[in-house]
């Protein structure tokens, strides 16, 4: 990893240092108090400047970050930005067989039958955005990631908005944690002296509060590449711009038989839930895409989900709708994914994902719209 | 202490009292450019759109003090591009809103200007929906958004009739 020393020891940060090219630093009038701001250009660059013994925040995408500052609920001494750190905006993909690219697609193998359990790990940059995410060579790689991303806020918040910032904001509420979590993803963690996997089970403590101890960088997180069929439904208040009233984030695959589940905004942390997994590996009939027992097993999914969910009343909405809504969700996700296995098996059926992002019933989406979740 | 911004390709110097200070809140009350208007400061709004090095963000969520080196155009730089050879200051896009009657109250008009010029410099033919999602975090509260969409409808036809006119976009200004 290059490695820049600044301009003088980072143990002082609260005297304005000036940067190789873009710099800025100032002091301050009113209670506002100094502000020094570095903007990193590597890695090596923002860890330096992590090792101080008040380490300054990490500005990413600021889409979570200045929305405090503006409202002055946090007013750091310290800021270090890792917007313009090319290598953390990068993604890549590696695996058995498969050329590692950046931000290439490997070359489609038979691995890309929809389904199957696949080879390969796929490294996104903390720097990414949800654009990024929702780009078709990483889209086809991690699905559910891009339509988790497609979900997030507006374009100009997707313009912005990084997968590093979503993890560390640890919120309940984040879009690509179910996603990350149902792939039992692993996080990148840097400091000066080294750095660590984290699991992403490990990740998130409590509402807000996340493993990461002061001056680690996140750089990146690895996922498994085209892991079985993936789903994520979130409903909200309305198609955009919308916090998850719930969420779901389900990979079915099926050969051999494996199922994961994990839900959002229904709990302190996003959840995974080994109950109705178990379930639904054991009802799941992978040679017909059916569930044994049809209607009364998807209910009982529904039900098992909904019984591991632990949410709580707040100004989005009411646990009892919560807890409804996340079985809705798990319940259509299980079903789309069916519906791809029976397509898959040549058994008929509607192949179409209408997506709901502004979209109302019947429309067809556009090619830009194929990630809505409904 | 001070720093240097790029604004509508013109560098300008920032005195800021604190560096905290988001660039919505530097383009208004430091350097006087009042076309990005300010509603929510939490991303929520769109009426302080702009392109930051020609992506599309809210300016009340990038802090000012980090942009350095990047080229901001605001929607003041859109206007100034367009050709006064052609009888009119303003771009092709805000034309179409003013003749669409896409402007009642004009608070978000800057943010949808500029939600539309990156909409059509990324994607020339966008069908319905590609129009609605783009301009998705834009909020109006008084047109209803129908003549805004019929604004987008206009520049689309008028840029096929011409080809010529959509040099005029904002990836000029960038240059
Ligand atoms: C209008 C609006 C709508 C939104 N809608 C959604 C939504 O639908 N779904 C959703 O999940 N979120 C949503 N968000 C929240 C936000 O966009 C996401 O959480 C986003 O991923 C944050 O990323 P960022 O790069 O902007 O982070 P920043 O704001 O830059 O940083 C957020 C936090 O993470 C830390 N951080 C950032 N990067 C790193 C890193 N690499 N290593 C360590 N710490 C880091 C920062 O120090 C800070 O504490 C929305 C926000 C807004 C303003
Ligand atoms: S003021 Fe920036 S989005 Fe509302
Ligand atoms: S014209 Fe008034 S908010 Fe859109």
């Amino acid at each position: 990893m290059e490695r820049r020393r600044w301009a003088g020891d980072t143990s002082t940060l609260s005297t304005p240092r000036i940067l190789p090219d873009a710099h800025a630093e100032g002091a301050s009038g009113g209670d506002t108090g100094r502000m020094t701001v570095f903007v990193a250009t590597s890695v090596g660059e923002a860890l330096d400047a992590l090792t101080a013994s008040k380490p300054p925040e990490i500005l990413a995408g600021g889409t979570d970050l200045m929305v405090e500052v503006n409202f002055g609920r946090r007013r750091p001494d310290a800021i270090v930005s890792i917007g313009r750190i090319a290598s953390l905006r990068r993604w890549r993909c590696s695996g058995e067989g498969d050329a590692s690219a950046d931000g290439e697609p490997p070359e489609q193998r038979e691995l890309d039958v929809d389904g199957v359990r696949s080879a390969g790990v796929v490294e996104v940059g903390a720097g990414v955005t949800y654009r990024q995410m929702t780009e078709e060579a990483l889209a086809g790689l991690v699905p559910a990631l891009a339509q988790a991303a497609r979900t997030v806020g507006s374009p100009q918040i997707r313009n912005a908005g990084t997968l590093g910032g979503n993890l560390a904001t640890a919120s309940p509420a984040g879009d690509t944690l179910p996603v990350l979590l149902a792939l039992d993803a692993e996080v990148v963690v840097a400091r000066a002296d080294g750095s660590r996997l984290l699991p992403v089970r490990e990740l998130v403590l409590g509402p807000k509060r996340s493993a990461l101890a002061p001056g680690e960088l996140i750089v990146a997180a690895r996922l498994p590449a085209r892991f079985g069929h993936q789903e994520f439904v979130k409903v909200g208040t309305r198609n955009a711009m919308v916090i998850a009233t719930a969420s779901v984030a389900l990979v079915v695959s099926w050969e051999p038989l494996d199922v994961r589940v994990a839900l959002g905004s229904v709990g302190p942390t996003p959840l995974r839930v080994p109950a109705a997994e178990d379930y639904a590996c054991a009802r799941l009939d992978a040679a017909s895409g059916e569930l044994r027992g049809g209607r009364a097993d998807l209910e009982r999914f529904a039900e098992l989900v909904r019984a591991a969910a632990r949410p709580i009343d707040d100004h989005r909405s009411s646990a009892r709708y919560r807890r409804h809504a996340v079985g809705v969700c798990a319940e259509r996700a299980l079903q789309r994914a069916m519906r791809s296995r029976q397509v898959t098996l040549g058994a008929g059926g509607d192949r179409v994902r209408v997506g709901a992002q502004m979209l109302p019933e019947g429309e067809s989406p556009s090619e830009g719209a194929r990630w809505a979740t409904s | 202490m001070g720093y240097q911004l790029r604004v509508n390709g013109v560098h300008r110097e920032v005195e800021s009292e604190w560096l905290g200070e988001s660039l919505l809140w530097v383009l208004r009350e430091r350097l006087g450019l009042m076309g990005s208007k300010n509603a929510c400061e939490q991303g929520e709004c769109g009426s302080c759109s702009v392109l930051l090095d020609g992506v599309l963000v809210c300016s009340c969520l990038v802090l000012a003090a980090s942009a350095p080196g990047c080229e901001v155009v605001t929607v003041e730089g859109i206007a100034a591009t367009s050709e006064p050879a052609l009888g009119s200051e303003l771009s092709d896009v805000q034309r179409a809103f003013v003749e669409a009657g896409a402007v009642q109250c004009g608070f978000c008009t800057p943010g949808l200007v500029l939600a539309v010029h990156d909409l059509l410099d990324r994607v020339p033919a966008p069908d319905e929906w590609e129009i609605r999602e783009a301009i998705s975090g834009n909020l109006c509260r008084c047109t209803g958004y129908g003549r805004i969409l019929e604004a987008v409808r206009r520049v689309i036809a008028e840029r096929r009739a011409d080809p010529t006119v959509t040099a005029r976009g904002v990836a000029e200004v960038a240059r």
